[in-house]
């Protein structure tokens, strides 16, 4: 009985003492194993007296399951404390700065027109586009411009020489998309535009986004609605916004639209142009085809860069054009 | 057009100040672009007469006047040159403010002492003559202030009319429509005629009746050569923006800005025989009267005589029959022209005319006679002389007249969207001088003749809408049927194309679409090349045909502002002028500098060929595994004979790819290497929707082959030659190595592949593949000349 006994308490012993699994591994190879201690006080029970057999088998299966208990246990402790030294050398220092590509950005411009597309498409507009390269018929005259009219002077327009020209608005896109369709017509048109002018506040090649709107009982009052809703949407905040009467040859009546701005200088917000607009003119509707009696329609177009400016306070137009990283950058 | 309000209110009865006024004219349509005080600010100047004048007794220049302010003589020291005893002049009293912050004080001027300041126009912000002092009527009240005197109390509006509202283009017009807006009195000031004196005649023949339907003349004779004009009317034209000329030039300048009809007065001795109104001939030259030659042709209505032409017909009138200030014999003109005969014609000259500007616009086709009589009446009273009868030359059958348009009510609410009663229908359109005849649901309105922009019944509702208010219009909530876009699946977005696009680093950059033709030159882009005829300068004169010239301009520019490491893309169209013109949207990106920013931890090397192959590749990842996409070292002038591709898909060229030619990055000025790409948007848009297919449930197994190629052998040879040999269950190639250096065999390289089979049906053995091996090994040893590495 002693020998197990002491057998026992040495085991446990040694394996509280085991600094490492291979050394806890080795012990239970000694103690458990084939040719293990404890395994030989085993095979000595079978020339044992069967009283003595009894309590004897009990006693060292008693020792065994100590034993393996032990091993588990420390096992585990050994397991953790070599899982917590391995953290602790894989420690980084996490304000290094990471490692990759640096992602660059959309242009402004983009930003502004993809913006307002998805305003205009969840409020259902689709999408159309045209040529930039147009005629006269599709830039002028079938937007009720006549000949030489003193209205195609306030158009500064490239032409070819051959009877085209570059669109100086992307008002044509609605006349094309209304010959080919019938209606109701719910479109907006984004694209680049063009006019013979470059200053301080002009350059000659710009982005302008139109909107068009063709069916039965369509009225000016949802217009004014359709657009105060896309402003105040575009610019995330409650905006005062006007009509005034003005003058497009493709609409009557027509407005130019002004919301109120601050300027964040401090000073009183004042009142600001954004688009224009109107009913489309039926002599429009007309030339495509649509019955000005049955269905009546609004038009509304407004130039990209001035939403741009607006809405991330670029103060000089012709920056969008430069296309100086350092400018280009502010705007990811 | 500008006009003063003081003016304004001699028309309809309004009491407004000028800024309420402006806000009502812009609300209605007139866009105020300028709203400004008269004169210069200054308080206590009077009117004052220079009684006597010596000489300073310590300077050449300056002049000792003793000057009565109609209570006392002052003693004022003057520099003026034309300061002499009885003039009467502004003076500015002792304490008087000219300007915000120049006080008048009592003062020495070398020695001699002054009480006041004698003042020119310019110092009052009266005009811009500061050639001496300002000289006033001999019968103007000395003593009275001058702001009383000359009436400054006033401002001047300037408003931007859009081109249909060339009725307000006179003080008259924007009476009226200030009428209706404002619900005032329209008080017209009355244009009595004149009785003929005489009976002074000159004949007109109208021999282009649709250009000029009706020319209306008058003789006046007799008028003083030495008249001038009173000062109440050189103010009205100044605050206007017109400088005084001489009573007669002044009287007809008056009438325009007063009545909008142009008029012009030819000096009757310098006619000959005859008005004669016609089309131009080839070859007929004319020196006008900004002493400018006119070459005219057909396409010019002229007013001549039977020797020639005298004057373009509503643009300008010639020099030599114009009026000097000797003449005392005068024939007016008053005509009315057709817009279309004038439009552009005036432009064709280099000009802008306050006439062409109204006739291209349109003046009233009635208001000839009207015009005449209060242009002789005021002549008259300026200059004396007589007037013979009105001359009126017509073909009544080219005189455009207003018809009457019907105007449904209910089409008017329906179109603005609100709810006008009928009775206030009728009011606006009365208040414009519309005559309303109100019949059942379609009334019939007539508009005044010089409302001939009023044709159809939109015209008039826009005219309604205008005075009824915009502001008053509602706002209605949006709404419509909502129909689904069906194209989406088989597309890709260009969104998404950017997106990726940024995350390899490249910024979005937007160029002009036209650039220097020598930049397409250099590129070898010229062909199908489409000029502009009119371009804003030889450095924007052509259509794109590639957006490489753009990048490598905004690159370059980058690159000399400091910016190691540049990508750019952009989307847009190239033109192509084939037979027709091909729009073709393209994306197309640049880049220069090391393949990752500076960071720790990774060597940095420059950017290679693949690695923007890589991008490429990845770009056309996003249309699915379902095309072919082929890469050929081609013939690209423009790019690096080695290092470049063209890129086809299913046949088809849709793009280019690799490093841009040393010549043409020296022509742009870069002197680093740099990759670029340009690739047609919509094939890499197109796209199947993906559909699913079964997946193999057992493993997969892979072999690598590491070989021995010449160096020429293309990884594309390989490839072919794997996919041919490697039978049915090939399922994808990796290549893992590439590596030619010192010890290999000149002129060889090596090239590591591994083939990874699979088969859907079950699990593959080492004898289902290992012939395939063999077979591979085999091709690239005949074929291709490898040789198997250990």
């Amino acid at each position: 009985m002693n020998t197990i006994d002491e057998l026992r308490s040495r085991a446990l012993n040694e394996i509280d003492a085991s600094g490492s699994l291979p050394d806890l591994d080795a012990l239970r190879v000694r103690y458990l194993g084939k040719k293990g201690e404890i395994t030989a006080q085993l095979k000595t029970l079978g020339q044992m007296e069967p009283e003595q057999r009894k309590a004897f088998g009990q006693a060292v299966n008693a020792a065994r399951d100590a034993i393996n208990q032990s091993i588990g246990a420390r096992r585990k402790q050994l397991e953790a404390a070599a899982l917590e030294q391995k953290l602790l050398s894989e420690k980084v220092d996490v304000t290094l700065p990471g490692r990759g590509e640096q992602p660059a950005g959309l242009h402004p411009v983009t930003m502004a027109m993809e913006r307002a597309i998805g305003i205009f498409t969840k409020l259902g507009f689709d999408v159309a586009t045209g040529p930039e390269v147009e005629d006269d018929h599709y830039n002028f005259e079938s937007l009720n411009f006549p000949p030489h009219h003193p209205a195609r002077a306030m158009h500064d327009t490239f032409y070819f020489g051959d009877g085209r020209l570059l669109r100086t608005h992307t008002s044509p896109v609605q006349i094309r998309v209304m010959e080919k369709g019938a209606p109701p017509f719910r479109i907006i048109a984004p694209g680049k535009v063009f006019r013979s002018d470059s200053d301080q506040t002009h350059t000659p090649m710009f982005h302008q986004i139109e909107g068009l709107l063709v069916g039965r009982n369509v009225s000016m009052a949802d217009l004014k609605g359709v657009l105060h809703t896309f402003v105040n949407a575009f610019f995330e905040r409650s905006l005062a916004m006007r009509f005034r009467p003005s003058y497009f040859p493709f609409t009557e009546p027509s407005a130019e639209v002004d919301i109120g701005w601050e300027k964040g200088d401090g000073s009183e917000p004042g009142w600001l142009e954004i688009l224009g607009c109107g009913m489309v003119h039926p002599n429009v509707l007309r030339g495509c085809g649509v019955d000005s009696e049955e269905f009546t329609g609004y038009a509304f177009g407004m130039g990209v860069e001035r939403m741009a400016m607006l809405r991330y306070g670029v103060t000089d137009l012709r920056q969008f054009f430069e296309n100086d990283l350092e400018f280009l950058r502010q705007f990811h | 057009m500008q006009f003063n309000v003081e003016w304004l209110k001699k028309w309809v009865a309004i009491d407004l100040d000028a800024d309420a006024l402006a806000a009502k004219l812009t609300a209605a349509g007139l866009e105020v672009d300028d709203v400004r005080p008269v004169a210069g600010e200054f308080s206590d100047v009077v009117v004052s007469r220079i009684e006597r004048c010596e000489k300073h007794p310590n300077a050449d220049k300056l002049k000792v006047c003793t000057v009565f302010d109609g209570s006392e003589e002052l003693q004022i020291v003057c520099g003026a040159p034309n300061a002499r005893p009885g003039i009467v002049v502004p003076l500015a009293q002792l304490g008087a403010m000219i300007g915000p912050e120049f006080k008048i004080k009592r003062a020495k001027l070398r020695g001699v002492e002054s009480s006041g300041m004698l003042c020119s126009a310019r110092e009052l912000g009266l005009s811009d003559d500061h050639s001496g002092l300002m000289e006033l009527p001999g019968d103007a009240p000395i003593g009275q202030p001058l702001t009383e005197y000359l009436g400054l109390d006033d401002a001047v509006i300037e408003v931007d009319l859009t081109p249909n509202r060339a009725d307000c283009l006179s003080v008259r017009g924007i009476a009226r429509d200030v009428a209706a807006s404002c619900e005032a009195e329209f008080t017209p000031v009355e244009i009595p005629a004149v009785a003929p004196a005489n009976d002074a005649r000159f004949a007109i023949t109208l021999e282009a009746p649709e250009d000029c339907p009706r020319y209306v003349g008058r003789v006046v004779r007799g008028i003083d050569p030495t008249a001038q004009t009173p000062l109440w009317m050189v103010e009205s034209l100044r605050r206007c923006g017109l400088r005084s000329i001489s009573p007669t030039v002044d009287v007809t300048n008056y009438v325009l800005l007063e009545l909008g009809q142009p008029m012009h007065a030819f000096d009757l001795d310098k006619l000959d025989g005859e008005v004669i109104v016609r089309r131009a001939r080839s070859g007929e030259k004319l020196v006008l009267l900004d002493e400018t030659e006119a070459e005219l042709d057909e396409e010019i209505l002229a007013i001549c005589d039977r020797s020639g032409p005298v004057a373009i017909a509503g643009i300008m009138g010639g020099l030599d029959s114009g009026v000097t200030p000797q003449t005392r014999d005068i024939l007016f003109e008053s005509a009315f022209f057709n817009p279309a005969t004038i439009m552009g014609k005036a432009r064709r000259f280099g000009m802008h005319t306050d006439a062409s500007h109204r006739f291209e616009r349109g003046v009233d086709p009635a208001g000839q006679e009207q015009a005449v009589e209060r242009a002789t009446r005021l002549l008259i009273e300026i200059a004396g002389g007589e007037a013979g009868p009105v001359l009126v030359a017509e073909s009544r059958e080219h005189v455009p007249s207003n018809q009457p348009v019907i105007l449904r009510p209910g089409r008017v609410n329906a179109v603005i969207g609100c709810d006008i009663p009928e009775d206030s229908i009728a009011s606006i359109l009365e208040r414009l001088g519309m005559e309303v005849s109100r019949e059942g649901d379609a009334w019939s309105v007539l508009a005044p003749s010089s409302r001939f922009d009023i044709a159809i019944e939109e015209d008039l509702i826009e005219e309604i809408a205008r005075i009824f208010g915009y502001d008053a219009i509602p706002e209605a909530p949006v709404s419509g049927e909502l129909a689904p876009e069906t194209t989406r699946g088989h597309r890709v977005s260009l969104d998404r194309v950017r997106s990726m696009l940024c995350a390899f680093g490249y910024q979005e950059a937007i160029n002009y679409s036209f650039v220097d033709h020598r930049q397409l030159e250099i590129i070898g882009h010229d062909r199908f090349v489409l000029p502009l005829a009119n371009p804003l300068s030889s450095d924007l004169d052509v259509m794109r045909t590639s957006l490489l010239p753009g990048l490598l301009t905004s690159l370059a520019r980058n690159v000399r502002r400091q910016q190691g490491r540049v990508r750019l893309f952009e989307t847009g169209v190239a033109f192509l002028q084939r037979d027709e013109m091909h729009e073709i949207e393209r994306v197309a990106a640049v880049a220069t500098g090391d393949n990752l920013p500076e960071q720790w931890g990774v060597t940095s090397r420059e950017i290679d060929f693949y690695d923007v192959k890589g991008h490429v590749e990845a770009l056309f990842a996003l249309k699915g595994r379902s095309q072919a996409l082929a890469f050929e070292a081609g013939d690209l002038p423009w790019m690096h004979p080695g290092a470049s591709a063209a890129m086809h898909l299913d046949g088809r060229s849709i793009g280019w790819l690799g490093a841009v030619h040393p010549e043409v990055l020296k022509a742009f000025d870069v002197k680093k290497s740099v990759f670029a790409f340009e690739i047609d948007l919509d094939p890499l848009l197109t796209r199947e929707v993906p559909y699913a297919k079964e997946l193999s449930r057992f493993p997969s197994i892979r072999r690598d082959i590491a070989v021995m190629l010449p160096a020429d052998v293309s990884f594309n040879d390989v490839e072919s030659c794997v996919a041919e040999e490697a039978g049915e269950y090939l399922e994808n190639i990796v290549v893992f190595d590439v590596y030619a250096g010192n010890n290999l065999k000149d002129g060889y390289k090596s090239l590591a592949i591994g083939l990874i089979f699979n088969n859907v049906s079950s699990t593959l053995r080492d004898e289902d593949v290992d012939p395939a091996i063999e077979g591979v090994v085999r091709a690239l040893e005949s074929r291709l000349g490898a040789q198997l590495r250990g």
